[in-house]
């Protein structure tokens, strides 16, 4: 039975008043972490945004039992935290909370190496495209053409594809998520949380403060990703691969919105080129093609 | 009591075993990694109870131990040189979050160029985060220590992680008759984890974030200074019960060979204090009246215990198997400010040997003590306060 | 002295002090969905059920102003209204 807004709870696990810029799509995901989970969930938290929304101790303005923890150690402390509390017969789920930078720059070893051990822990990758708590620099998850601190002309290489490499790992279960589509990430989240071993969820977080447009726009900037089809929200269970509903409308591409509608609302891409523009809408088509075809077969 | 003839590493695998570690995770490298695989064939052969985290790297290695032990287990960890260098970061966390939890350190030098002989400027690079660091003179030191460092580490007075420290291959990989104490004897002696806080699910408590009050800030680093000197006196009191169960009592922070009447003492660390106390003996045959200062503990640095000892020497000549480069050695650079803090003189230097695995034995500490002693009754004090071994 | 941390509301302190714009519900309008409550990033957004419907209230003590509730609203019952 799908999950309505009804069904949510209200109990609040992100406190008003923490330090969050206004907008931000960070506070909105552990806003559903904590709906999905609840406090049962403990999370490690590696350097990023997430630092610094907590406030100032003694305070916190987040609501869950949380571990700081050094920018490349998430996944092996959470494993540890996990191994333990098995041990120890303490009933509850293990949740990394990392921005782009923890999950694929300077916490790619950690976080390959508990996927590929199977350790019995989420993995949620919080992706604002750039490592925007030290000011917007460019990260391996920053998208062609996007202005940076670091990138100024845009970046050249193009966004390294953190769900396939997850998928290619093998383990019981990677999704992708999006802000703008809380009860579909509330549903993978709970689902994450049934299931033994290692699971990773990328959640799609624009960034008012980085991607460069007002703060109310957040989640129709979210939305409008799914409806260029420049994100594709999917599950991937043991390598098998299914269109989330949100998503599945887009399969036609004739039903995709020009990739022109997501860029020009964002100033991060108000220099990019008419090449590249078509580019990366040659780069949507492949990709989905690509995600269509893998759907039909099983990968690991 | 069972005695048997173990390496170095694998008295730290029988130690874990004994003090019921829950958790393990370590990335091999030369020379700790039978430290590992014994531990693993123990477990294999369900001889230990421990669940065994094959880690990617040591960062993770420390990160995985600093984990469990946060989340309530009792854990262990292993590394050397590189992988130390690796895991430094996490070193620094795991003391500041002042979480108890134990590691070997087989010490090894640094490179470039690779080379996995025994220095200690891998272990000595870990003076200033706030572990405990104790370091063995035998096999038999380190299956002991490192029991007695669960305790230790453990105990609310100090709520610090410790390493045992042992020499590559002086210790590690040669064999020694231990005795190995039951498992009964140390159940006894060692209680149930305590830790001064524990995360758990359901309980909203956040370690970590940003402090509003950088004084409550800074005095937190403090307390972890002064837990390091309380844990000075849980250092002797838990040698003591040791002393008591095992017959072995180690003399706590310092032990001191043939010292009463010496007018000279070597001071230094490690496997090669066992070299030290030979010369002791062959020096005072030929009339020099020499001691060894065998320092266990790196940290807490144990000044007032040697101030004691080096008090109205002639003079005390301290043995550096590392070197802060554009200083001098780690222990002479403690014991002399020391010294000076409380404003006792005696004449002092500092000999930096050994490094890079470069074998230093008795014979050399005779020459260097017959050396040393002459200087000093010539001079009155040192000619150079600072010397490398050997000298061309 | 540990480094640890318990929850507090209001952490950053009023946090309302940093909007521009502040968020005003027709509640003629209000459909009663809680899309805006499901939105709002800083749970600044309380509901209430009122006959099968959320009746919905805002904090302004803690409001930042970001105007994502009055965005996401289906019958723009909620409008941003100039504080400067």
């Amino acid at each position: 039975m799908p999950l309505t807004i009804r069904d949510l709870p209200r109990e609040k696990y992100v406190l008003p008043g923490n330090a969050a810029c206004p907008g931000c799509p960070e506070a909105m995901g552990l806003r559903y972490v904590g709906m999905a989970l609840g406090r049962k969930a403990i999370l490690v938290i590696p350097a990023g945004c997430t630092s610094i929304i907590q406030g100032l101790h003694p305070g916190s303005g987040l609501s869950f039992p949380i571990i700081n923890v050094a920018f490349a150690s998430s996944d092996a402390v959470a494993e540890g935290v996990a191994v333990a509390k098995e041990l120890l017969g303490e009933d509850g789920v293990v949740v990394v909370w990392a921005g782009d930078g923890a999950t694929a720059d300077i916490g790619f070893a950690t976080l390959s190496g508990a996927a590929e051990r199977n350790g019995n822990i989420i993995h949620i990758c919080v992706d604002n495209e750039a490592y925007m708590n030290t000011g917007i620099q460019r990260s391996s998850l920053t998208p062609r053409g996007a202005w940076t601190t670091t990138t100024w002309k845009g970046k050249t290489e193009p966004k390294k594809n953190m769900p396939l490499i997850m998928i290619s790992h093998g383990v019981p279960y990677v999704a992708t998520a999006s802000v703008a589509y809380p009860l579909d990430f509330i549903e993978k989240l709970r689902k994450a949380a049934s299931l033994k071993g290692f699971k990773y969820i990328h959640l799609h977080a624009p960034c008012p403060t980085g991607w460069r447009f007002d703060p109310s726009e957040t989640v129709e900037i979210a939305r409008l990703a799914i409806e260029t089809g420049m994100w594709v929200l999917l599950e991937a269970e043991r390598g098998v691969i299914t269109i989330s509903a949100p998503s599945r409308p887009y399969i036609d591409k004739r039903r995709r919105k020009s990739v022109v509608e997501y860029l020009k609302r964002q100033g991060r891409f108000r220099e990019i080129p008419e090449e590249l523009v078509k580019e990366v809408e040659k780069e949507v088509d492949e990709y989905w093609t690509m995600i269509l075809k893998l759907s039909s077969q099983q990968i690991q | 009591m069972v005695k048997l003839t173990l390496t170095g590493n694998y008295c730290v695998a029988h130690a874990v075993k004994l003090s019921r570690v829950k958790v393990v995770s370590a990335y091999p490298i030369t020379p700790q990694t039978t430290i590992v695989e014994k531990i693993s064939e123990m477990v294999d052969s369900g001889d230990a109870d421990i669940k065994m985290i094959r880690v990617e790297s040591e960062h993770s290695a420390l990160s995985a131990v600093y984990g469990a032990a946060t989340a309530g287990a009792r854990a262990f960890t292993a590394t050397s040189s590189h992988g130390l260098l690796y895991m430094h970061e996490m070193v620094w966390w795991a003391a500041q979050a002042r979480v108890p939890l134990v590691m070997a350190v087989v010490t090894r030098t640094i490179g470039p160029p690779w080379n996995i002989w025994t220095d200690h400027h891998d272990i000595m690079g870990q003076r200033d985060t706030g572990w405990l660091i104790a370091m063995a003179e035998t096999n038999q030191e380190v299956l002991d220590e490192t029991i007695k460092l669960f305790k230790i580490t453990e105990d609310p007075r100090v709520f610090l992680p410790g390493i045992i420290g042992l020499d590559a291959f002086i210790l590690s990989h040669t064999v020694e008759p231990v005795e190995v104490p039951e498992q009964e004897a140390v159940d006894s002696f060692l209680p149930e984890r305590r830790q001064p806080y524990t995360i758990r699910f359901g309980d909203p408590l956040v370690m970590g974030n940003i402090p509003s009050d950088l004084l409550v800030n800074a005095r937190m680093r403090w307390e972890v200074h002064k837990a390091l000197e309380s844990s000075a006196h849980v250092i002797d009191e838990v040698d003591r019960e040791w002393g008591k169960i095992t017959g072995r009592y180690y003399g706590g922070l310092v032990e001191c060979y043939r010292c009463d009447d010496a007018d000279f003492l070597f001071i230094g660390v490690g496997a090669w204090v066992g070299d030290m106390r030979l010369a002791v003996d062959k020096l005072r045959d030929v009339g020099y009246r020499f001691g060894a200062l065998k320092v266990r503990y790196i940290r807490p640095f144990p000044g007032a215990r040697i101030l004691e000892l080096v008090k109205g020497r002639k003079g005390v000549v301290v043995l550096d198997r590392s070197i802060s480069a554009g200083s001098a050695g780690p222990i002479f650079l403690d014991l002399a400010a020391y010294l000076q803090g409380k404003r006792v003189t005696v004449p002092i230097k500092d000999v930096v040997a050994g490094l890079a695995g470069f074998e230093v034995n008795y014979e050399d500490f005779v020459k260097i003590g017959e050396k040393f002693a002459g200087e000093v009754l010539e001079v009155g004090w040192v000619k150079d306060y600072l010397e490398f071994y050997p000298s061309r | 002295m540990l480094p640890l941390s318990r929850p507090k509301i209001g952490v950053q302190g009023a946090t309302g002090s940093w909007r521009f714009r502040k968020p005003e519900i027709d509640q003629g309008r209000c459909i009663g969905c809680g899309i805006c409550w499901l939105y709002c990033p800083d749970s600044v957004i309380d509901v209430e059920d009122v006959s099968g419907k959320f009746r919905v209230r805002i904090d302004y003590t803690y409001c930042k102003g970001c105007g994502i509730c009055a965005s996401v609203c289906p019958v723009k019952a909620i409008k941003m209204v100039s504080e400067v």
